[in-house]
């Protein structure tokens, strides 16, 4: 898998050099070994802090709403999920597509952190990866683990595919999923009201509102963010009790419902590991049922069964009973 | 600085009698910001209307919040009483504590209270009211009517009367509906054919009226009195511009074994027809299921046959785009399906027959010539049983929980032309309740008691049995409190009547609203009976409830009416209540104009300031004001919330929920 790091850093340059993009967005190395940022590179010699592996987890797509305005094309690296976010963008005309050079790379699903420190790695020096598990080496030794025990949630329920490239660089079939996205959110749905709302009071009162999921996401691309419009008239507003600010998650899955491609981000962001993408996810599931089976950002066309009407689509009454 | 004026109408006793509408007018004025708070008894009359003038320049108003009735009843009303003080009619909102408040609560204090919120909910959202101007657009002088029976075909006829152009699009291959199949009408008994074709042969020949047969409506597009409409002429493989209807054809087609739909199935077709000898247009269709040529590419008689060459087997479907001011409803209706009626034998037995088959059966261009005889063996029958509402005021669920209203009169019609014509025939007639209200309607029905014997069983019947080569009726005879058995040798069921399947997509494309038995809704049942809710959208005939034909014939007209109403208008006064985007906040990412049923919303690349003497150039939405019907459903869409709508923006409708929660 490390060969992946090499052909990435090879094409960035060469297509540095030949004048085909102005600059790279890809992933560069942080302070600790886990700690990836996304950045862009405008030269060779910015590129030595370039790094493609198990740590590359970040969705670099929505970074692509600035850098595809400027001068010059930009070269982006895009792991599967990543592609599905960009035709989102696409669609929705945030993205200047001819600017954008796309380079779909494989991705045999990124590490979480946070189960990581839970397995007591605290410093990571270096990273094996093979499709199935995965070597940590940490103060001088080497943690071997199977990928399902150390990966993102995302990622162990990923059936995506690179949909959306100039070119690709892949080495490997892709993993497949042992478990079923929805399998989750069955569960929650099998709760009572009285269940579910502790268990979402339980996870949502940890949120300490730094806003990371908001920022990450690709889907929270407006020019003025609602909860930074003072003229929207909610700023500033008392709060009736201490758990109505934790509702802002709640807004949010509505305000990205029909257009979230599940990519994952605002879980893998959350300082507080709030299972986040839970809400959209439930979403999806309805959304599903009601319209047809539909992925957000499958393609930068079609319109999604939220925003077009179709005298096909079911009434609710036929969904869920009751008379008609 | 604003100077509100609250005006508090009595309704009568509508509001008065459970409202305490001087404690209301009391309370509102104390709001701040209200400067006059009245109440009056009428405030729509012409006194009350002088009262909330003068309350404007006396106290120079800047905006009047009236608690009445529904917007729907007198919002315009109030509007023009504004505007002629001088005040823009946008600056005026309604408090609905009528229709929401005084009619749906019985005790005073509550009521009282909840006028009350909502009077304060009205006076928030004023606060944040601007005044509006409105735009005109202009006038398609070109009407559709969807629907070729005899309420499309009058309809058509008054507006092509009027001098303005209409279009009649009709799903089978000829115009004329059911009552081209009737055999005659009552209350005067004559054939329907002799009062219908003439009007037919009008439409045909007014050269105002296009008329597309085999023709469907497959999109609607705009608003009142510019709607786009796309029309599907089916292929009927054959050139009607060059058909003569000499009929050849048919004579020659082998493949002769498809249901005679006009003969109600009753006989068979060949794959090549026309309908009925008076067709409207006079040319020939082919069946495609039917024909051997199209299904599997051996044949072509009618081809060889054919002396004008009409034929032409590779004709696909056209679809026409036209425009259009007005949009006529005339889609008609279609007797129930039986199959939840097994008790009565219809599916098991063929000698039982709906009222409309009956038609059929006695029509002198029917299967049997007009010959009454039974379908089984074609012999006279000689005791004939009616079962009346059948499906009709059914609350089982297997049925119609309404009353079909016509099948009270074309029993007693059928039953009085047997006796007239078969004298020795039997009659009975079983009914629930005899009903026909209607100018010489009474007289008829006891004629066919009185006059000509007929039978009047008061009672439902349990089943229809076969026995001994006759149908039994077995049934309660009310009046007589017993269970009767009647040895039939033909019963005829009136199945209840429904509006035709199609309604349900019309009413989608053209976003008028249907009721739980899919008629169609009227704007107002008692005032408008005629107009859809939706602007520009008019209900003719059966589409809209049960009638009969003098009824349908009225109500063609009268929708006719209201359509050169409109298209008599060169220019109609825009909605001043529009959408406009906030320039500032929009992303341009197209789901607004996604949603636009009329597709007012367009994108265009504006160059925005950033600062430090940069510029960008970003992608917008705007808002043509002229085609927005101000639905709002681009405001609900928009995720950045960039999309308000004038008049109902986003922080009035806040601002109201706000003071309806405030305590």
């Amino acid at each position: 898998m490390q060969k992946l790091n090499e052909l990435a850093l090879e094409k960035a340059k060469t297509l540095l050099a030949n004048g085909t993009v102005a600059r790279v967005l890809g992933w560069k190395k942080g302070e600790l070994g886990y700690d990836l940022e996304p950045a862009v590179f405008y030269s060779e010699s910015d590129l030595e802090g370039f790094i493609y592996n198990a740590f590359s987890g970040a969705n670099l797509s929505k970074y692509l709403i600035e850098e595809s305005k400027k001068e010059g094309k930009v070269l982006v690296f895009l792991k599967p999920c990543d592609s599905y976010s960009f035709n989102q963008l696409v669609k929705e005309h945030r993205i200047v597509k001819e600017n954008v050079y796309t380079v779909g790379i494989e991705c045999q699903g990124k590490l979480d952190v946070k189960k990581l420190k839970e397995k007591g790695i605290e410093i990571v020096d270096g990273v094996i990866e093979n499709v199935d598990d995965v070597t940590v080496i940490s103060l001088g030794k080497e943690y071997n683990f199977v990928k399902e025990e150390v990966l993102l949630g995302k990622c162990s329920v990923c059936e995506k595919h690179l949909l959306s490239y100039d070119e690709v660089i892949s080495l490997h079939d892709k993993r497949t999923p042992k478990l079923d996205r929805f399998e989750i959110v069955k569960k929650l749905e099998a709760m009572t009201a009285d269940e579910r709302y502790a268990f979402w009071k339980g996870e949502l009162s940890k949120c300490i509102r730094c806003n990371a999921c908001r920022n990450v996401c690709p889907a929270c691309n407006c020019l003025k963010c609602v909860f930074d419009n003072d003229a929207s008239g909610i700023a500033s507003k008392a709060n009736s009790d201490s758990f109505e600010e934790k509702l802002f998650h709640i807004i949010r899955a509505f305000h990205v419902a029909g257009r979230c491609t599940d990519c994952g981000e605002c879980s893998r962001v959350c300082p507080q590991a709030i299972p986040l993408h839970l809400l959209n996810r439930k979403f999806i599931s309805d959304i599903n049922r009601l319209y047809g089976e539909f992925q957000a950002g499958e393609d930068d066309v079609t319109k999604g069964p939220l925003t077009a009407y179709t005298t096909g689509d079911a009434e609710p009454s036929e969904v869920f009973g009751g008379n008609k | 600085m604003q100077r509100i004026g609250v005006f508090v109408c009595w309704c009568g006793s509508n509001i008065a009698s459970t409202v305490d509408v001087k404690k209301v007018a009391e309370v509102l004025k104390a709001e701040p910001g209200v400067v006059i708070s009245e109440n009056y008894q009428y405030m729509c009359s012409e006194n009350g209307q002088a009262l909330i003038r003068n309350a404007i320049k006396e106290h120079s108003l800047t905006g009047i919040v009236v608690c009445s009735c529904s917007p729907r009843m007198h919002e315009a009303t109030f509007r023009r009483t504004a505007e002629s003080a001088g005040l823009n009619p946008y600056m005026v909102e309604i408090a609905n504590i009528r229709e929401q408040c005084s009619w749906i609560h019985k005790d005073m204090e509550e009521a009282t209270e909840k006028a009350i919120i909502l009077g304060r909910s009205a006076i928030a959202k004023l606060k944040l009211n601007a005044p509006l101007t409105s735009g005109e657009s202009a006038v398609v002088k070109r009407a559709l009517v969807i629907g070729g029976g005899i309420a499309g075909i009058q309809s058509a006829l008054d507006i092509a009367e009027a001098g303005f152009e209409v279009d009649i699009v009709e799903t089978s291959p000829t115009i004329g509906g059911n009552m081209a199949k009737l055999d005659k009408t009552f209350p005067t008994l004559d054939c329907a054919a002799c009062i219908l074709t003439p009007k037919m042969v009008d439409c045909a020949q007014n050269e105002k009226i296009d008329i597309l047969t085999y023709s469907e409506v497959e999109s609607v597009k705009g608003f009142v009195g510019n709607f786009k409409v796309q029309i599907r002429k089916k292929a009927r493989f054959v050139d009607e511009k060059k058909c003569t209807g000499c009929g050849e054809c048919m004579q020659k087609c082998p493949s002769k074994k498809g249901l005679n739909d006009f003969n109600m199935g009753l006989n068979t077709r060949p794959a090549i027809y026309i309908p009925f000898a008076q067709a409207i247009p006079n040319v020939a269709v082919i069946d495609p299921e039917q024909c051997l040529k199209l299904k599997n590419g051996k044949c072509g008689l009618c081809a060889m046959k054919c002396n004008v060459n009409a034929i032409d087997y590779t004709q696909k479907d056209e679809i026409i785009e036209r425009e259009y001011g007005a949009i006529v409803v005339a889609t008609g209706y279609k007797p129930i399906s039986l199959e939840n009626f097994n008790e009565y034998g219809y599916s098991q037995y063929k000698d039982v027959v709906t009222s409309l088959e009956l038609e059929r059966l006695m029509n002198a261009a029917g299967p049997s010539e007009g010959h009454l005889v039974r379908p089984s063996d074609h012999k006279e029958p000689k005791v004939i049983t009616f079962i009346q509402c059948v499906g009709s005021r059914d609350t089982s669920g297997c049925g119609k929980p309404y009353c079909s209203k016509i099948c009270c009169m074309y029993t007693a019609k059928h039953a009085m032309l047997i006796r007239e014509k078969y004298p020795d025939t039997e009659v009975h007639v079983f009914y629930i309740d005899v009903r026909t209200p209607g100018k010489n309607y009474d007289e008829f029905f006891r004629r066919a008691v009185e006059q000509y014997g007929v039978d009047y069983v008061k009672g439902m019947v349990g089943k229809v049995y076969e026995e001994n080569g006759k149908l039994m009726v077995q049934g309660a005879d009310l009046i007589n409190n017993e269970q009767v058995v009647i040895p039939s040798d033909l019963v005829v069921l009136a199945a209840a009547i429904e509006p035709s399947p199609t309604v349900r997509k019309i009413a989608t494309m053209v976003t008028a609203s249907i009721d739980t038995n899919n008629f169609l809704t009227e704007a107002h049942a008692k005032l408008r009976p005629v107009e859809s809710p939706t602007a520009g959208i008019f209900l003719s005939g059966v589409c809209q409830g049960p009638k009969d034909i003098p009824e349908t014939v009225s109500q063609a007209s009268a929708c006719a009416a209201k359509v050169i109403g409109l298209l008599a208008k060169d220019k109609l006064k825009c909605n001043a209540s529009v959408a406009h985007s906030d320039e500032t906040l929009c992303s341009g990412c197209s789901v607004c104009a996604n949603v636009c049923p009329y597709g007012a919303i367009t994108y265009v690349d504006k160059e925005f300031r950033l600062g430090g003497g940069k510029t960008e150039l970003r992608r917008v939405a705007s808002v043509n004001p002229a085609v927005c019907q101000g639905c709002g459903a681009c405001t609900v869409t928009c995720p950045s919330g960039a999309m308000d709508l004038k008049g109902f923006t986003t922080g009035q409708i806040m601002a109201e929920v706000d003071a309806i929660c405030k305590r």
